[in-house]
């Protein structure tokens, strides 16, 4: 202070270098503190690797689904089955088809036996522990396919909620899940507001579909996507603008599913119903 | 089979992966540590406001709180798929996730009772080690008891005032100290539930709040009942013994302490389970005035399918018949066992709607899944996730109570002998 004053005084004018010392000292100040503050922040080499990863990688996967398209025969769920391991009487499956029944009288009945793994092979709605339900074919008024898979959320609420890290987003968009890490809290099945989680019958980790990431990342197509006699399940990039998906879903009028819930789904559906839960 | 299948029915449109996941050990995981939350805060009212009524309860119940503790994270051990990748929440949290801070909760809490119990007992740690030190040819047990004591002085022998007086103080502050994390410990764990943005049952911020209002009043209850339970076992000693032992206190003596701490207790009692009550019922009036789309679902749920165990068992036979014994006057001790039982039922029951309610609807919103409790194990999954694993739960702590009561005497009368 007493080297300041003494300054301030063989410069003659006091008031203007007394602010300059303390513009000066302010800014040293400041950046002495907030150098710990900098020092907290832990370079985590896995974040900067994924961050760099996410903003140079040319491909973010998404799925194009044409509902249009859609018969309801199933043989994309018995391919998906067969090619991911999931076991084929398991009453669990990564994709799955819903059946949409609206009568004319403005009821909704939906249902999706076995997941349509052999198809819907019967007119009537399958109400679970409630049997069968018999409607009319007069009664109905509009009657669709819906086929369902994990919709690689751009917020993947699933990531969010694994308390070891053992499910993480790729570079590219897909959701994976380690199986050597999983613990098996099931809370990224209650966090996924689609239900297309579940704990995987032989080894008992959570699973999911990953777009088959081990075909797709080979320049193959998902099991569903060659599977399908009608071409209603794609797979597109949609930071490629002359993917024809990506055309698509810039160009069309396209849904997605449940888009309430924050997590930017990045299925997108052609001809999606009101009704679709 | 797949995880869930077995005790899980679909009705109506129920997508392919749904089934009742988190079972009956979840709804013991917020039971337990609600149990553990109550008992300190009940402890706490003693040691950091001075409720001098409360004093015979509150060592009582910080010595339950740290046996509950550690019986806390087993239900969730017996719910993993993977119960020994369990450690992996403690070495590689994954941070935005709730159940990852359990680690340092759990911890941190833990911490906090067991340094709090050291500066409550170490005044009995050091002169039962002195006393045992003295004494000539000591047998095994006294061996292992005096190795005990020893090691519990963490070789502090300093029992003068004015330590003790330090040690006092030590104690308000971490009593202190010890309300909000325990609180956030409990508070967690319905957050667990209410950050759920998927479950439209379980989302709402009012369930951590909920939850602890909940967890005091359980723990409460839990103290009251082992306390009356303890007490009776003396009241059975003291009629034995005092015919040779004339320091004991007499039956009648022990009877009016009983009564008076029970009448005590009670109101504190009383006054969390009003909040309780008043913030679920805020939530479920909320809901229906609100009537987003996710309420026709609930709607039928609560009024409907779980009528019984929402208004029946929880509000009816869990809150206001409780509610009713302890507000006629002239409390007696049978009339508090069967008001605790009933309030720990309710809790009990609040859970379980919370837990298995959660999960009693499709997020299709159009159908429903049953849960069927595994009462009868035919492996070792539906005895962990089933009734037997549920009770195990629940008796643990008390034989661990009864266990570190030897260590912890939680009556200063018998400190003397």
């Amino acid at each position: 202070m007493l080297d300041l004053s003494q300054s301030a005084q063989s410069d003659g004018g006091p008031e203007m270098i007394t602010r300059r010392n303390f513009l000066k000292n302010t800014a040293l100040g400041i950046a002495g503190a907030a150098l710990p503050l900098a020092a907290l922040e832990i370079v985590d080499p896995k974040k900067l690797f994924a961050q760099v990863a996410a903003e140079t990688t040319s491909v973010r996967w998404v799925f194009l689904v044409d509902t249009y398209k859609c018969v309801g025969c199933g043989l994309c769920v018995k391919a998906c089955k067969l090619e991911n391991e999931v076991p084929y009487d398991a009453n669990v499956t990564r994709t799955w088809v819903e059946r949409y029944v609206l009568t004319k009288k403005g009821k909704m009945y939906a249902d999706t036996p076995k997941g349509a793994r052999d198809g819907f092979t019967t007119a009537k709605i399958d109400l679970g522990a409630d049997g069968l339900k018999d409607i009319s074919g007069e009664g109905i008024e509009k009657a669709f396919f819906v086929p369902k898979l994990c919709n690689q959320c751009e917020n993947p609420p699933c990531v969010q909620v694994c308390p070891v890290g053992a499910t993480y987003q790729a570079a590219d968009g897909v959701v994976l899940v380690d199986r050597t890490w999983c613990i098996g809290c099931g809370y990224c099945i209650m966090g996924c507001p689609y239900g297309v989680r579940f704990f995987h019958p032989v080894y008992h980790t959570a699973e999911k579909c990953n777009f088959c990431y081990h075909r797709i990342t080979k320049g193959l197509k998902p099991a569903c996507v060659q599977a399908c006699p009608f071409g209603a399940r794609q797979l597109g990039n949609i930071k490629d603008p002359n993917d024809p998906v990506t055309q698509v879903i810039r160009t069309q009028r396209v849904g997605v599913l449940k888009s309430e819930f924050g997590t930017k789904p990045q299925v997108y559906y052609i001809g999606l119903d009101e009704e679709v839960r | 089979m797949v995880h869930g299948e077995l005790w899980t029915i679909k009705e109506l449109f129920v997508t392919p992966n749904e089934y009742i996941y988190w079972s009956i050990q979840i709804v013991m995981y917020p039971f337990m540590t609600g149990l553990v939350a109550g008992a300190f805060v009940l402890s706490s009212l003693y040691h950091v406001f001075g409720i001098q009524k409360l004093k015979e309860m509150a060592r009582f119940a910080l010595v339950f709180s740290f046996a509950l503790l550690f019986i806390a994270p087993l239900p969730i051990m017996l719910h993993l798929q993977f119960p020994f990748r369990g450690v992996m929440i403690f070495m590689t949290p994954h941070f935005t996730s709730a159940i990852a801070a359990f680690g340092i909760v759990f911890f941190g809490y833990g911490a906090i009772v067991a340094s709090e119990l050291w500066f409550l007992y170490r005044k009995h740690f050091v002169e039962t080690a002195l006393r045992l030190r003295e004494k000539q040819d000591k047998t095994l047990v006294e061996w292992f008891w005096y190795v005990v004591f020893c090691s519990l002085t963490l070789g502090v022998y300093d029992i003068s005032e004015e330590s003790l007086h330090k040690d006092e103080k030590a104690i308000k502050f971490l009593a202190g100290l010890g309300i909000p994390v325990a609180c956030f410990l409990h508070g967690y764990a319905g957050f667990i539930f209410g950050s759920v943005k998927a479950n439209a049952l379980w989302m709402t911020p009012l369930m951590p709040v909920i939850f602890i209002m909940s967890a005091i009043v359980s723990g409460i209850a839990l103290c009251m009942l082992t306390y009356i339970l303890t007490m009776e076992i003396r009241k059975l000693l003291a009629a034995r013994k005092r015919a040779s032992h004339a320091r004991y206190r007499s039956q009648e003596e022990l009877k009016s302490v009983e009564i008076s701490v029970m009448q005590m207790t009670s109101k504190y009692l009383l006054a969390f389970m009003v909040a309780a009550i008043s913030l679920e019922l805020l939530d479920i009036i909320f809901r229906g005035y609100t009537a987003v789309k996710s309420w026709d679902i609930l709607r039928s749920v609560i009024y409907e399918r779980d009528f019984a165990d929402i208004f029946i068992m929880q509000y009816g036979i869990g809150n206001l018949l409780p509610l009713i014994l302890f507000l006629l006057p002239g409390l007696t001790i049978r009339r508090a066992i069967l008001g605790s039982v009933l309030v720990l039922f309710g809790v009990f029951m609040m859970r379980w709607n919370v837990v298995i309610g959660g999960q009693a609807f499709s997020l299709t919103f159009a159908g429903y899944m049953h849960y069927h409790l595994p009462i009868i194990p035919h492996d070792w999954e539906t005895f962990k996730e089933g009734l037997g694993g549920a009770l195990s739960i629940f008796i643990m702590p008390f034989v661990l109570f009864w266990v570190i009561s030897h260590i912890f005497p939680l009556f200063e009368q018998e400190e003397a002998h």
